[in-house]
């Protein structure tokens, strides 16, 4: 074999160092193009006017109403959700029963409906022209152009998130540990708040952070429920584009801008938790 | 504590797991379930454990029926294969959980159950590794904080599923005989399964062999080396 005489040694998994930079450009500039430089062209826009017209604009009360209502919206639909999708994914994962491929499904239909047409659909299940409907608004609890459709379309909308984000890693966790605690004497409540709840923590932060960005940025559905009522039922996606359409533009991107913050203090807030608690998220992830 | 199975079977769907089987297993006797993969043995230790309940049939602990259980009643000391340590538990609190989920009125004081986990460790000779993690364990040393673990809660028997199942060859035969002291000083009534007829005949005072959902013979290790009673046992004793 003397005749092969190997140039440079390189393992077996890297790429010469002109791939490795050429595809780590271009990702960089897809990066660039779609993510980065659009965020930064949404704060320039709002601060195009100065700091303090930027400011004030957020002082408009239609504008407080609304960051007030997406807030009390999000508040509402998240903890229910989050609830909802441990539920859901505990079922599906932890027992056997007929009809779960169905249900998997079922999950997965806010993501293949389109927002409007779930929209709709609330409108046409509690509308005022509805006989559920007409009960509700004569017993003084209107539910379409009211705040609880907004909170119903939401959650219809952000549903999968946490479901979804908690399924995967359930099913790869397996039942072992829940039935090693039945066998010590926990019951089923015990076990699941010592034992399958800080199991899945992360993945249920992670979908619930994923689920309260979506909730605080659903636009489609909760623009047909809410009538669009200025001060009333507009959230903050429906309140930039009114002030868009007035050529509102320095208000319309501040208020983008509160919406991109929100989401990113949630990122952050993620990020900081992972940079905390690294030696246990190794801890859980290493042991097979 | 003695236990008698009569008739059970189990099904799943219209698979039949176990075809019913009866069997009496003397107290504090160590029980080899032996056979392929498929042969019913961790559904008969399943339904053992409370884990499963049978289609059909009783089983009775010291006489009195236990089919209708639950798996906390049961009180079995359960090591599953690939033993299903809390991974976010440090091994102390592993050992020590099935103490905490006692009710109020049953459940030891803190001190306590620091000194019967210490014992434990003792017990399984890894006294040091209390703040450890089960990622930092190897796997024998897992294998024994699962024992452990199952031995905490006082158990009324120890069921085993595969035990040495994930272990390389040298660990195994150490802890064939780990487990054989644990047994002869708890007295416990011990029911393991195996694949490995070696290992069934090495440790065990008493040998289920079955096939396909039913038993095929019992005995002690030399009579069924001796004698098989089926052509299945005669060639699967031999591989």
């Amino acid at each position: 074999m003397t005749d092969i005489t190997p140039t440079r040694w390189r393992p077996a998994t890297t790429e010469p160092a002109l791939v490795k930079w050429s595809l780590t450009g271009l990702c960089l500039a897809v990066l660039t193009v779609l993510l980065f430089a659009p965020l930064i062209a949404v704060f320039d826009e709002a601060l195009r006017r100065g700091w303090a017209f930027a400011l004030a604009s957020l002082g408009d009360p239609d504008a407080q109403s609304a960051i007030r209502l997406t807030l009390v919206v999000a508040a509402i639909s998240v903890p229910l959700n989050a609830a909802f999708g441990i539920a859901a994914a505990w079922a599906i994962t932890k027992f056997d029963w007929r009809g779960k491929a169905w249900v998997i499904t079922l999950i997965d239909l806010p993501f293949s409906v389109s927002p409007v047409v779930a929209g709709l659909l609330f409108v046409l299940m509690f509308g005022a022209n509805s006989a559920l409907g007409g009960w509700l608004v004569a017993n003084g609890f209107p539910v379409v152009f009211a705040v609880p459709g907004i909170v119903l379309a939401t959650m219809f909308i952000t549903f999968p998130f946490v479901a979804r984000e908690l399924i995967p890693v359930m099913l790869e966790q397996g039942r072992a540990e829940e039935e090693a605690a039945l066998t010590l004497g926990a019951s089923g409540w015990r076990t699941f708040l010592t034992v399958t709840l800080p199991n899945i923590r992360w993945a249920l932060l992670y979908g619930v952070l994923l689920c309260n960005a979506r909730a605080m940025g659903e636009f489609g559905a909760v623009a047909v429920v809410s009538g669009k009522i200025r001060g009333q039922t507009t959230t903050m996606p429906l309140m930039i584009e009114m002030f868009y359409n007035e050529y509102l533009s320095v208000a319309a991107f501040t208020m983008a801008s509160v919406l991109a913050l929100l989401a990113l203090v949630t990122l952050t807030l993620k990020s900081a938790l992972e940079w905390r608690y690294a030696d246990q998220l190794a801890a859980t992830h290493r042991h097979h | 504590m003695n236990i008698e199975i009569e008739e059970i079977s189990k099904a799943f769907g219209t698979t039949a797991a176990l075809h019913p089987v009866s069997l009496s297993i003397p107290s504090g006797t160590l029980v080899a379930l032996l056979g392929p993969s498929g042969s019913g043995k961790t559904t008969l230790l399943r339904i053992l454990g409370g884990l499963e309940f049978p289609s059909a049939g009783r089983v009775l602990f010291d006489g009195a029926d236990a089919t209708g259980l639950t798996v906390q009643e049961r009180r079995a000391g359960f090591v599953f294969q690939s033993y299903a340590l809390f991974r976010h538990m440090t091994v102390f609190d592993n050992i020590a959980y099935g103490l905490r989920a006692r009710p109020r009125k049953t459940r030891p004081a803190g001190p306590e159950i620091a000194r019967r986990v210490t014992r434990l460790l003792d017990l399984i000779k890894l006294p040091d590794i209390g703040a450890r993690y089960p990622s930092q364990l190897s796997g024998g040393q897992r294998q024994r904080v699962a024992l452990a673990r199952a031995l905490a809660i006082e158990p009324r028997m120890l069921l085993l599923d595969e035990p040495f199942g994930a272990l390389d060859a040298r660990v195994r035969k150490e802890l064939r005989q780990g487990l054989r002291d644990i047994h002869d000083t708890t007295g416990l009534t011990t029911v393991f399964v195996t694949h490995d007829q070696e290992e069934a005949m090495e440790l065990a005072d008493l040998i289920v062999v079955m096939s396909m959902g039913r038993i095929e013979q019992v005995g002690r290790p030399d009579d069924i080396r001796a004698r098989p009673k089926t052509p299945f046992v005669r060639e699967f004793i031999s591989a």
